[in-house]
């Protein structure tokens, strides 16, 4: 087994079992607490405007936004850690097919695994510093670098279909 | 459907023990595929009887609660209000929970298949996993089942104060399912020092006498699914995510403004918009989500079909209805936007596609005649 394709199955491996290790402490410990707040101050907005604080009301509601935000970031990180690996996984089986030189598929492997565990940590940061321009600029960045991989994954594959 | 009365293809030096006609003991490697295939079709059934029965209507609840919410804090009534929000966040719960099955079930699948691959990589014993594969799969089928069952279950008899029975049973399956991967890893472990194969590779992707179109159209498609559904979240994630979170906060924000100034019709306008906002965020997620996993899912099923004991005829049928199927359902589940339920009748047709190109290779499957399991006992016996 070539270094790229073990780079990908196993570093596919351990994201998944990472991503749901992550996903299964979050439902745990986290999620049910957070959707409780998340409809409690929605609640409050609405009953603290019915009694005429509006205040209140406001206050309330930009909760809500801020804990939409974070519990939205934190699904979407475990959902993508574990479809990313899934991916990887599949191309690790194949990727002797992607027809580059090994040095080549080893940078795409290794493209792959970082922007597969950076993407999602990426949104996962952004929960603990909203807005924040260097986690945004991360995460498109890594989103980037495995969209950049897959591309020379399937001109790999094409290569492949035309030069065998 | 006639099944192909000749051996597996590119195993001549393992002959098989089986006839065509007889269903081979399972292995590990063919509970995967054929436990894997089980659920993703099974997910897929869930989630198309879910989208035609359940989630319309359900949104359609959701708007009525915001209404009346609307209308108690203008009658300034906070009870009410509380009322209405205990409500909601029983609907929401409802649809929520119903999404999460859908989504996990397919997902176990998909998992399921992928360990279907890389099974000869793992270094342990045949019976161990076989074992493994049979506790994948029943955790893969409990896990969607725990957590469609929190909607009903609720607290009842619960000692937690946030987690009920269903939730437990949940929880419990995916920690069953990590157990299983973690094990896999020491097995991929244990192979790269030992560096034997634990049974046959899967067959060569092209072998000579094999019609190589199903597969080739399957892992092109494929990848080709996955690269647009990655343009298509960079695309929803740079221009709109941001922009439908302000949205959102805004609406709800003149929502409550139009209900305090006893503005009802203003108020019903806001929780329309709301309701368009929604609408909007969820096809172009559900476009994303079911783009990649439909393309993830062809490259999948790129491996197994040389387990899929068709004719060529039947084989080629089944890939073009579930490539043609998993285009059909994002982009017109897009198009939702536009033209409404006629385009979700069509994207439901999509999914229905693929349910029935996946039953038909399921179907194939079930033909196979273990040629490859031969093998892989032969490797076990030498163990």
């Amino acid at each position: 087994m070539t270094g790229s394709r073990k780079l990908l199955i196993f570093g596919g491996m351990a994201l998944a079992a990472f991503g749901m290790i992550y996903g299964l402490q979050y439902a745990l410990f986290v999620e049910h607490q957070t959707l409780d707040r998340m409809g409690g101050s929605l609640a409050q907005s609405f009953t603290a405007a019915a009694s005429r604080n509006l205040g209140q009301s406001q206050a309330a509601l930009e909760q809500y936004g801020e804990t939409k935000y974070d519990y939205v970031r934190q699904v979407d990180a475990h959902s993508h850690w574990i479809g990313l690996a899934m991916l990887m996984i599949v191309l690790g089986v194949i990727f002797e097919r992607v027809n580059f030189s090994e040095g080549i598929r080893q940078m795409v492997a290794f493209s792959l695994l970082a922007g597969s565990a950076l993407f999602p940590l990426a949104i996962i940061l952004q929960t603990y510093h909203h807005g924040a321009l260097v986690l945004k600029a991360l995460a498109v960045v890594s989103s980037g670098l495995v969209i950049a991989a897959l591309a020379a994954t399937a001109w790999g594959f094409a290569r492949s279909s035309t030069t065998a | 459907m006639p099944a192909i009365p000749r051996p597996f293809p590119n195993s001549a030096s393992f002959a098989p023990a089986n006839s065509a006609s007889g269903f081979a003991p399972m292995s590990a490697r063919r509970l995967y595929i054929f436990g894997g295939i089980a659920l993703i079709a099974g997910g897929l059934l869930f989630g198309d009887v879910f989208a035609v029965f359940i989630l319309h209507q359900n949104a359609a609840r959701q708007g009525q609660a915001l209404i009346a919410a609307s209308r108690a804090v203008a009658a300034g009534n906070a009870a009410a209000v509380n009322e209405v929000f205990s409500h909601l966040g029983n609907v929401l719960e409802d649809r929520g929970t119903k999404v999460d099955a859908h989504v996990h079930m397919i997902d176990a699948g998909y998992l399921a298949l992928l360990l279907a691959l890389v099974q000869p990589y793992i270094a342990l014993s045949r019976q161990t996993k076989k074992s493994l594969a049979a506790l994948f799969i029943a955790g893969g089928v409990l896990l969607p089942l725990g957590i469609f069952l929190i909607h009903y279950v609720g607290l009842a008899g619960s000692p937690f104060s946030t987690i009920g029975w269903a939730s437990v049973l949940a929880d419990s399956a995916g920690g069953l399912l990590i157990l299983v991967l973690i094990v896999q890893a020491w097995g991929f472990w244990q192979y790269l020092r030992s560096r034997q194969l634990s049974e046959p590779e899967l067959p060569d992707p092209e072998p000579p006498d094999e019609d190589s179109m199903p597969r080739r159209a399957l892992l092109t498609g494929g990848t080709i699914l996955v690269l647009l559904g990655f343009l298509h979240g960079a695309y929803y994630a740079g221009t709109l995510l941001y922009e439908h979170e302000w949205m959102e906060t805004a609406i709800l924000q003149r929502l409550i403004g139009a209900a305090t100034a006893r503005n009802l019709d203003a108020a019903t306008t806001e929780v329309n918009d709301f309701g368009s906002l929604a609408g909007a965020r969820a096809v172009n997620i559900a476009a994303h989500s079911h783009i990649i996993e439909f393309g993830l899912l062809a490259m999948l099923l790129s491996f197994v079909q040389p387990f899929v004991f068709l004719s060529k005829k039947w084989k080629r049928r089944w890939v073009k209805v579930l490539l043609g199927g998993s285009v059909i359902l994002p982009v017109f589940v897009l198009l939702e936007l536009k033209f409404g339920l006629l385009a979700g009748g069509i994207a439901d047709i999509g999914g229905l596609m693929v349910m029935v190109g996946l039953v038909g290779m399921l179907v194939g499957i079930l033909r196979y005649s273990g040629g490859l399991d031969v093998a892989e006992s032969a490797a076990g016996g030498a163990r």
